[in-house]
Protein backbone atom coordinates (compact mmCIF):
# COMPACT_ATOMS: atom_id res chain seq x y z
CA UNK A 1 0.00 0.00 0.00
CA UNK A 2 1.53 3.26 -1.15
CA UNK A 3 2.18 6.25 1.27
CA UNK A 4 -0.62 8.20 0.29
CA UNK A 5 -3.02 5.52 -0.06
CA UNK A 6 -2.45 5.58 3.96
CA UNK A 7 -2.22 8.99 4.38
CA UNK A 8 -5.99 9.02 2.61
CA UNK A 9 -7.60 5.80 4.90
CA UNK A 10 -6.30 7.59 7.91
CA UNK A 11 -7.67 11.10 7.10
CA UNK A 12 -10.86 9.78 5.98
CA UNK A 13 -11.29 7.21 8.80
CA UNK A 14 -10.33 10.10 11.31
CA UNK A 15 -13.48 12.51 9.55
CA UNK A 16 -16.10 9.55 9.74
CA UNK A 17 -15.12 9.38 13.29
CA UNK A 18 -15.40 12.90 13.36
CA UNK A 19 -19.26 12.77 11.37
CA UNK A 20 -20.47 10.71 13.78
CA UNK A 21 -19.33 12.63 16.93
CA UNK A 22 -19.96 15.86 15.49
CA UNK A 23 -18.00 17.52 17.99
CA UNK A 24 -16.18 20.56 15.88
CA UNK A 25 -20.00 21.48 14.27
CA UNK A 26 -22.47 21.05 17.35
CA UNK A 27 -20.15 22.34 19.77
CA UNK A 28 -16.99 24.00 19.24
CA UNK A 29 -18.47 25.92 15.74
CA UNK A 30 -21.49 27.22 18.15
CA UNK A 31 -19.28 28.48 20.87
CA UNK A 32 -16.80 29.76 18.82
CA UNK A 33 -20.28 31.53 17.11
CA UNK A 34 -21.10 32.99 20.11
CA UNK A 35 -17.92 34.81 21.44
CA UNK A 36 -17.65 36.25 18.31
CA UNK A 37 -20.92 37.38 18.72
CA UNK A 38 -20.75 38.46 22.39
CA UNK A 39 -17.79 40.83 21.61
CA UNK A 40 -19.72 43.42 20.08
CA UNK A 41 -21.83 43.73 22.43
CA UNK A 42 -19.35 44.12 25.13
CA UNK A 43 -17.50 46.78 22.61
CA UNK A 44 -20.52 48.93 21.37
CA UNK A 45 -21.84 50.05 17.91
CA UNK A 46 -18.71 51.99 17.02
CA UNK A 47 -18.74 50.11 13.64
CA UNK A 48 -15.30 51.85 12.67
CA UNK A 49 -13.81 50.24 16.06
CA UNK A 50 -15.51 46.91 15.03
CA UNK A 51 -13.80 46.71 12.11
CA UNK A 52 -10.20 47.83 12.65
CA UNK A 53 -10.76 44.81 15.65
CA UNK A 54 -12.67 42.25 14.07
CA UNK A 55 -10.05 40.53 11.58
CA UNK A 56 -7.77 40.52 15.33
CA UNK A 57 -10.28 38.90 17.37
CA UNK A 58 -11.56 36.91 14.49
CA UNK A 59 -7.76 34.95 14.84
CA UNK A 60 -8.24 35.20 18.87
CA UNK A 61 -11.25 33.26 18.42
CA UNK A 62 -10.08 30.67 15.94
CA UNK A 63 -6.87 29.82 17.83
CA UNK A 64 -8.68 29.33 21.31
CA UNK A 65 -11.76 27.42 20.07
CA UNK A 66 -9.27 25.81 17.13
CA UNK A 67 -7.75 24.63 20.33
CA UNK A 68 -11.00 22.87 21.39
CA UNK A 69 -10.72 21.08 17.73
CA UNK A 70 -7.41 20.23 18.12
CA UNK A 71 -8.26 18.53 21.20
CA UNK A 72 -11.76 16.93 20.35
CA UNK A 73 -11.94 13.35 21.63
CA UNK A 74 -12.10 11.41 18.73
CA UNK A 75 -7.97 13.24 17.85
CA UNK A 76 -6.86 10.78 19.95
CA UNK A 77 -6.77 6.55 19.37
CA UNK A 78 -6.72 4.62 22.66
CA UNK A 79 -4.24 1.95 22.98
CA UNK A 80 -5.83 -0.80 21.34
CA UNK A 81 -6.02 1.51 18.44
CA UNK A 82 -2.28 2.28 18.24
CA UNK A 83 -1.43 -1.14 18.57
CA UNK A 84 -4.01 -2.52 15.53
CA UNK A 85 -2.43 0.70 13.57
CA UNK A 86 1.25 -0.67 14.60
CA UNK A 87 0.62 -3.80 13.66
CA UNK A 88 -1.04 -2.72 10.28
CA UNK A 89 2.46 -1.56 9.14
CA UNK A 90 1.02 1.93 8.68
CA UNK A 91 3.80 4.05 8.19
CA UNK A 92 4.21 6.83 11.25
CA UNK A 93 4.43 9.24 8.95
CA UNK A 94 1.95 8.36 6.97
CA UNK A 95 -0.61 7.71 9.68
CA UNK A 96 1.00 11.52 11.39
CA UNK A 97 0.02 12.72 7.51
CA UNK A 98 -3.56 11.89 7.72
CA UNK A 99 -4.36 12.73 11.29
CA UNK A 100 -2.93 16.28 10.09
CA UNK A 101 -5.35 16.19 7.30
CA UNK A 102 -8.12 15.09 9.19
CA UNK A 103 -7.34 17.93 12.13
CA UNK A 104 -6.52 20.71 9.13
CA UNK A 105 -9.86 20.01 7.49
CA UNK A 106 -11.68 20.79 10.65
CA UNK A 107 -10.20 23.78 11.59
CA UNK A 108 -10.84 24.76 8.00
CA UNK A 109 -14.49 24.12 8.56
CA UNK A 110 -14.67 25.69 11.84
CA UNK A 111 -12.98 29.41 10.18
CA UNK A 112 -15.33 29.37 7.62
CA UNK A 113 -18.16 28.44 9.36
CA UNK A 114 -17.36 31.63 11.65
CA UNK A 115 -16.56 33.94 8.62
CA UNK A 116 -20.24 34.77 8.02
CA UNK A 117 -20.29 35.95 11.68
CA UNK A 118 -17.03 38.28 10.97
CA UNK A 119 -18.44 39.56 7.77
CA UNK A 120 -21.97 40.78 9.22
CA UNK A 121 -20.49 41.76 12.88
CA UNK A 122 -17.51 43.28 11.81
CA UNK A 123 -17.64 44.55 8.31
CA UNK A 124 -13.66 44.00 8.13
CA UNK A 125 -13.43 45.58 4.53
CA UNK A 126 -11.66 43.23 3.34
CA UNK A 127 -9.57 44.36 -0.45
CA UNK A 128 -7.84 41.61 -1.07
CA UNK A 129 -10.52 38.74 0.06
CA UNK A 130 -9.11 35.90 -2.55
CA UNK A 131 -6.04 36.13 -0.46
CA UNK A 132 -8.43 34.24 2.32
CA UNK A 133 -8.12 31.02 0.03
CA UNK A 134 -4.42 31.27 0.39
CA UNK A 135 -4.50 32.12 4.37
CA UNK A 136 -7.10 30.24 5.73
CA UNK A 137 -5.72 26.75 4.50
CA UNK A 138 -2.37 28.25 5.38
CA UNK A 139 -3.59 28.61 9.27
CA UNK A 140 -5.79 25.13 9.13
CA UNK A 141 -2.76 23.36 8.18
CA UNK A 142 0.01 25.15 10.85
CA UNK A 143 -3.13 24.03 13.53
CA UNK A 144 -3.34 20.82 12.27
CA UNK A 145 0.18 19.93 12.33
CA UNK A 146 0.42 21.28 15.99
CA UNK A 147 -2.37 19.55 17.05
CA UNK A 148 -1.27 16.13 16.23
CA UNK A 149 2.15 16.76 16.79
CA UNK A 150 1.28 17.95 20.35
CA UNK A 151 -1.22 14.63 20.49
CA UNK A 152 1.90 12.49 19.52
CA UNK A 153 3.97 13.93 22.36
CA UNK A 154 1.08 13.65 25.09
CA UNK A 155 0.20 10.28 24.26
CA UNK A 156 3.79 9.30 24.63
CA UNK A 157 4.40 10.24 27.78
CA UNK A 158 1.23 9.24 29.10
CA UNK A 159 -1.13 12.91 29.92
CA UNK A 160 -2.91 14.66 27.76
CA UNK A 161 -5.14 17.72 28.91
CA UNK A 162 -3.26 19.36 31.02
CA UNK A 163 0.33 19.60 28.96
CA UNK A 164 -1.44 19.56 25.46
CA UNK A 165 -2.26 23.61 25.70
CA UNK A 166 0.69 24.39 26.86
CA UNK A 167 2.28 23.04 24.26
CA UNK A 168 0.16 24.48 21.20
CA UNK A 169 -0.66 28.06 23.02
CA UNK A 170 3.40 28.67 22.48
CA UNK A 171 4.09 27.63 19.26
CA UNK A 172 0.26 28.96 17.79
CA UNK A 173 2.09 32.69 18.38
CA UNK A 174 3.44 32.51 15.01
CA UNK A 175 0.53 31.91 13.41
CA UNK A 176 -1.35 33.87 15.53
CA UNK A 177 0.71 36.78 14.13
CA UNK A 178 1.18 35.84 10.64
CA UNK A 179 -2.85 35.07 10.31
CA UNK A 180 -3.63 38.90 12.13
CA UNK A 181 -1.24 40.57 10.39
CA UNK A 182 -2.01 39.14 6.85
CA UNK A 183 -5.72 40.56 7.85
CA UNK A 184 -4.44 43.45 8.14
CA UNK A 185 -2.60 44.32 5.57
CA UNK A 186 -5.68 43.00 3.29
CA UNK A 187 -7.71 45.99 5.43
CA UNK A 188 -5.07 48.89 4.76
CA UNK A 189 -4.41 47.43 1.17
CA UNK A 190 -0.72 46.64 1.86
CA UNK A 191 1.61 43.81 1.07
CA UNK A 192 1.15 40.44 2.68
CA UNK A 193 3.68 38.50 1.16
CA UNK A 194 5.80 38.48 4.06
CA UNK A 195 3.24 37.23 6.54
CA UNK A 196 2.31 34.25 3.96
CA UNK A 197 5.92 33.46 3.62
CA UNK A 198 5.70 33.06 8.03
CA UNK A 199 2.46 31.58 7.93
CA UNK A 200 4.18 28.77 5.23
CA UNK A 201 7.58 28.99 6.94
CA UNK A 202 6.08 27.50 10.20
CA UNK A 203 3.67 24.95 8.28
CA UNK A 204 7.05 23.88 6.95
CA UNK A 205 9.23 23.40 9.73
CA UNK A 206 5.79 21.94 11.85
CA UNK A 207 5.48 19.46 9.06
CA UNK A 208 9.17 18.24 8.64
CA UNK A 209 9.22 18.03 12.92
CA UNK A 210 6.31 15.98 12.75
CA UNK A 211 7.55 13.68 10.18
CA UNK A 212 10.89 13.26 11.59
CA UNK A 213 9.18 12.62 15.04
CA UNK A 214 6.08 10.38 13.94
CA UNK A 215 8.43 6.78 14.63
CA UNK A 216 9.87 7.67 17.94
CA UNK A 217 7.05 9.07 19.45
CA UNK A 218 4.91 6.70 18.42
CA UNK A 219 7.63 3.57 19.74
CA UNK A 220 8.04 5.58 22.82
CA UNK A 221 4.26 4.90 23.71
CA UNK A 222 3.70 2.16 26.01
CA UNK B 1 16.77 -21.05 20.27
CA UNK B 2 17.26 -23.18 17.14
CA UNK B 3 16.83 -20.26 14.45
CA UNK B 4 13.17 -21.57 13.01
CA UNK B 5 11.02 -20.38 16.07
CA UNK B 6 8.20 -18.11 14.99
CA UNK B 7 9.11 -16.30 18.43
CA UNK B 8 11.92 -16.57 21.36
CA UNK B 9 12.64 -14.82 24.34
CA UNK B 10 16.05 -15.06 26.26
CA UNK B 11 15.89 -14.06 29.54
CA UNK B 12 13.39 -11.36 29.09
CA UNK B 13 12.67 -9.03 31.54
CA UNK B 14 10.78 -5.98 32.44
CA UNK B 15 10.64 -3.40 34.51
CA UNK B 16 8.36 -0.28 34.62
CA UNK B 17 9.31 2.44 36.94
CA UNK B 18 9.97 0.64 40.58
CA UNK B 19 7.50 -2.67 39.19
CA UNK B 20 8.97 -5.60 37.86
CA UNK B 21 6.84 -7.25 35.64
CA UNK B 22 8.71 -9.66 33.60
CA UNK B 23 11.65 -11.19 35.09
CA UNK B 24 14.18 -13.62 33.12
CA UNK B 25 11.45 -14.66 31.17
CA UNK B 26 11.96 -17.91 28.47
CA UNK B 27 10.11 -18.52 25.59
CA UNK B 28 9.77 -20.10 22.55
CA UNK B 29 6.73 -20.66 19.81
CA UNK B 30 7.48 -22.97 17.64
CA UNK B 31 5.74 -23.11 13.86
CA UNK B 32 2.52 -25.08 14.07
CA UNK B 33 2.35 -24.45 17.80
CA UNK B 34 -0.39 -23.31 19.83
CA UNK B 35 0.55 -22.44 23.11
CA UNK B 36 -1.40 -21.59 26.13
CA UNK B 37 -0.64 -18.39 28.43
CA UNK B 38 -2.00 -19.06 32.19
CA UNK B 39 -1.74 -16.35 35.18
CA UNK B 40 -3.87 -14.55 37.66
CA UNK B 41 -4.93 -11.02 37.25
CA UNK B 42 -2.40 -8.75 36.79
CA UNK B 43 0.91 -11.05 36.32
CA UNK B 44 2.11 -9.66 33.03
CA UNK B 45 0.05 -11.71 30.37
CA UNK B 46 -0.75 -8.97 28.64
CA UNK B 47 2.14 -7.38 28.90
CA UNK B 48 4.20 -10.33 27.99
CA UNK B 49 1.90 -10.70 24.54
CA UNK B 50 2.80 -6.60 23.90
CA UNK B 51 6.59 -7.96 23.92
CA UNK B 52 5.65 -10.94 21.69
CA UNK B 53 3.65 -8.32 19.21
CA UNK B 54 6.73 -6.05 19.36
CA UNK B 55 5.27 -3.20 20.30
CA UNK B 56 6.83 -3.15 23.89
CA UNK B 57 10.27 -3.34 24.28
CA UNK B 58 12.11 -5.59 27.37
CA UNK B 59 14.43 -3.71 29.38
CA UNK B 60 16.43 -6.28 29.29
CA UNK B 61 17.13 -9.66 27.55
CA UNK B 62 16.96 -10.12 24.15
CA UNK B 63 14.57 -12.00 21.85
CA UNK B 64 13.09 -12.58 18.28
CA UNK B 65 9.54 -12.59 16.20
CA UNK B 66 9.95 -13.75 12.85
CA UNK B 67 13.30 -13.31 12.28
CA UNK B 68 13.48 -9.22 13.59
CA UNK B 69 15.44 -9.30 16.68
CA UNK B 70 13.28 -7.57 19.64
CA UNK B 71 14.04 -3.52 20.22
CA UNK B 72 15.38 -3.40 16.40
CA UNK B 73 13.94 -1.61 13.80
CA UNK B 74 13.45 -4.74 11.67
CA UNK B 75 10.42 -5.29 13.49
CA UNK B 76 8.60 -2.68 11.64
CA UNK B 77 9.11 -5.15 8.39
CA UNK B 78 7.09 -7.85 10.02
CA UNK B 79 4.68 -6.42 12.03
CA UNK B 80 1.99 -6.80 9.35
CA UNK B 81 2.31 -10.44 10.08
CA UNK B 82 1.08 -10.13 13.40
CA UNK B 83 -1.90 -10.19 14.50
CA UNK B 84 -3.19 -9.22 18.57
CA UNK B 85 -6.35 -9.57 19.77
CA UNK B 86 -6.24 -7.79 23.38
CA UNK B 87 -8.30 -7.52 26.17
CA UNK B 88 -9.48 -3.91 24.68
CA UNK B 89 -11.15 -3.76 21.28
CA UNK B 90 -8.88 -2.72 18.71
CA UNK B 91 -12.22 -0.98 17.14
CA UNK B 92 -13.22 2.66 16.83
CA UNK B 93 -16.33 2.81 18.63
CA UNK B 94 -17.88 5.65 16.24
CA UNK B 95 -17.83 3.06 13.50
CA UNK B 96 -19.84 0.19 12.06
CA UNK B 97 -18.76 -3.33 12.66
CA UNK B 98 -18.10 -3.10 9.23
CA UNK B 99 -16.36 0.07 8.34
CA UNK B 100 -13.88 -1.26 11.28
CA UNK B 101 -13.26 -4.72 9.31
CA UNK B 102 -13.48 -2.89 6.09
CA UNK B 103 -10.61 -0.06 7.46
CA UNK B 104 -8.40 -3.23 8.31
CA UNK B 105 -8.89 -4.74 4.79
CA UNK B 106 -7.93 -1.47 2.92
CA UNK B 107 -5.00 -0.28 5.62
CA UNK B 108 -3.46 -3.75 4.85
CA UNK B 109 -4.19 -3.41 0.84
CA UNK B 110 -6.44 -5.76 0.74
CA UNK B 111 -10.53 -5.51 -0.80
CA UNK B 112 -13.08 -4.25 1.17
CA UNK B 113 -14.86 -7.69 -0.46
CA UNK B 114 -12.40 -9.47 2.17
CA UNK B 115 -13.77 -7.70 5.32
CA UNK B 116 -17.29 -8.03 4.23
CA UNK B 117 -16.09 -12.48 3.65
CA UNK B 118 -14.79 -12.41 6.97
CA UNK B 119 -17.36 -10.59 8.99
CA UNK B 120 -20.08 -13.20 7.28
CA UNK B 121 -17.50 -16.21 8.90
CA UNK B 122 -17.88 -14.86 12.36
CA UNK B 123 -21.30 -14.12 12.03
CA UNK B 124 -21.35 -10.54 12.00
CA UNK B 125 -22.87 -10.31 8.15
CA UNK B 126 -26.28 -9.07 9.37
CA UNK B 127 -24.93 -6.52 12.19
CA UNK B 128 -22.64 -5.12 9.63
CA UNK B 129 -24.35 -1.73 9.97
CA UNK B 130 -24.18 -1.74 13.57
CA UNK B 131 -21.58 0.65 15.29
CA UNK B 132 -18.80 -0.93 17.74
CA UNK B 133 -19.86 1.15 20.42
CA UNK B 134 -24.00 -0.29 20.11
CA UNK B 135 -22.32 -4.25 19.77
CA UNK B 136 -22.09 -6.44 22.40
CA UNK B 137 -18.92 -7.83 24.02
CA UNK B 138 -19.43 -10.92 22.29
CA UNK B 139 -19.86 -9.26 18.63
CA UNK B 140 -16.87 -6.93 19.51
CA UNK B 141 -14.71 -10.02 20.06
CA UNK B 142 -16.20 -11.75 16.62
CA UNK B 143 -15.37 -8.57 14.62
CA UNK B 144 -11.86 -8.84 16.21
CA UNK B 145 -11.27 -12.57 15.14
CA UNK B 146 -12.79 -11.26 11.83
CA UNK B 147 -9.46 -9.41 11.90
CA UNK B 148 -7.92 -12.42 12.06
CA UNK B 149 -9.48 -13.98 9.10
CA UNK B 150 -8.84 -10.75 6.51
CA UNK B 151 -4.77 -10.35 7.67
CA UNK B 152 -4.10 -14.26 7.57
CA UNK B 153 -1.42 -13.84 10.34
CA UNK B 154 1.58 -15.71 10.98
CA UNK B 155 1.71 -15.19 14.47
CA UNK B 156 -1.62 -15.01 16.29
CA UNK B 157 -1.90 -13.73 19.72
CA UNK B 158 -5.29 -14.13 21.12
CA UNK B 159 -5.46 -12.04 24.60
CA UNK B 160 -8.35 -13.64 27.38
CA UNK B 161 -8.95 -15.56 24.19
CA UNK B 162 -12.91 -16.74 25.33
CA UNK B 163 -13.78 -14.05 27.42
CA UNK B 164 -17.63 -12.67 26.28
CA UNK B 165 -17.70 -15.46 23.68
CA UNK B 166 -20.72 -18.17 23.11
CA UNK B 167 -20.24 -22.05 22.40
CA UNK B 168 -20.08 -21.18 18.88
CA UNK B 169 -17.73 -18.22 19.07
CA UNK B 170 -15.29 -20.49 21.06
CA UNK B 171 -15.54 -22.57 18.40
CA UNK B 172 -14.32 -19.92 15.98
CA UNK B 173 -11.19 -18.88 18.31
CA UNK B 174 -10.13 -22.90 17.55
CA UNK B 175 -10.97 -22.97 13.73
CA UNK B 176 -8.82 -19.87 13.50
CA UNK B 177 -6.63 -20.82 15.67
CA UNK B 178 -6.30 -24.24 13.85
CA UNK B 179 -5.52 -22.50 10.68
CA UNK B 180 -2.97 -20.14 11.58
CA UNK B 181 -0.64 -23.25 12.71
CA UNK B 182 -1.58 -25.18 9.42
CA UNK B 183 -0.43 -22.80 7.48
CA UNK B 184 2.89 -22.85 9.73
CA UNK B 185 2.38 -20.12 11.76
CA UNK B 186 2.20 -19.98 15.73
CA UNK B 187 -0.36 -18.97 18.30
CA UNK B 188 -0.15 -17.96 21.65
CA UNK B 189 -3.98 -17.73 23.49
CA UNK B 190 -4.03 -16.19 27.19
CA UNK B 191 -6.75 -17.35 29.10
CA UNK B 192 -8.60 -17.87 32.71
CA UNK B 193 -10.19 -20.71 31.80
CA UNK B 194 -7.61 -23.41 31.34
CA UNK B 195 -10.02 -26.22 30.42
CA UNK B 196 -11.22 -24.50 27.28
CA UNK B 197 -7.59 -23.45 25.87
CA UNK B 198 -7.21 -26.52 22.91
CA UNK B 199 -3.16 -26.19 23.01
CA UNK B 200 -0.18 -27.75 22.67
CA UNK B 201 1.12 -26.69 25.91
CA UNK B 202 0.53 -24.39 28.55
CA UNK B 203 2.81 -21.37 30.30
CA UNK B 204 2.33 -20.29 33.48
CA UNK B 205 3.20 -16.44 34.70
CA UNK B 206 3.83 -16.55 38.35
CA UNK B 207 6.21 -13.55 39.88
CA UNK B 208 7.10 -12.22 36.18
CA UNK B 209 8.94 -15.56 35.20
CA UNK B 210 7.02 -18.14 32.84
CA UNK B 211 6.60 -21.39 34.22
CA UNK B 212 5.88 -25.11 32.28
CA UNK B 213 2.78 -26.29 33.34
CA UNK B 214 2.17 -29.66 33.41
Amino acid sequence: MTFWRQVYEVARKDLLVESRTAEVALMTAPFGAAALILIPLAIGTDAPLLSQLGPGLYWIVVLLFGMLVILRKSAVDGQAQRDLVRLLGIEPAAAFAGATVATSALVLFFEVALGPILIALYNPELRGWPWLFVILPLVATGMGLLGTIASGVTTSIGTRTSLTPLLIVPLSLPLLMGATQALEGLRLGRGIVPWLILLFAVDLALAVSGVLAARPLEEAVT
Amino acid sequence: MNGHEIAYLDDVGLRLGNTIILRQAKLSLEPGEKVGLLGPNGSGKTTLLRIIATLLQPTSGTGAVLGAEIGTQDVYAIRNRIVMVGHLPGLWPELTLGENTELVARLSGRSPEVAADALAQVGLARASERRADQSSKGMLRRAELARALILEPTLLLLDEAHAGLDAEAIGMVDTIANRVVAGGGAVMLVSHEPDRLNVHRSVQLVDGTLEMVS
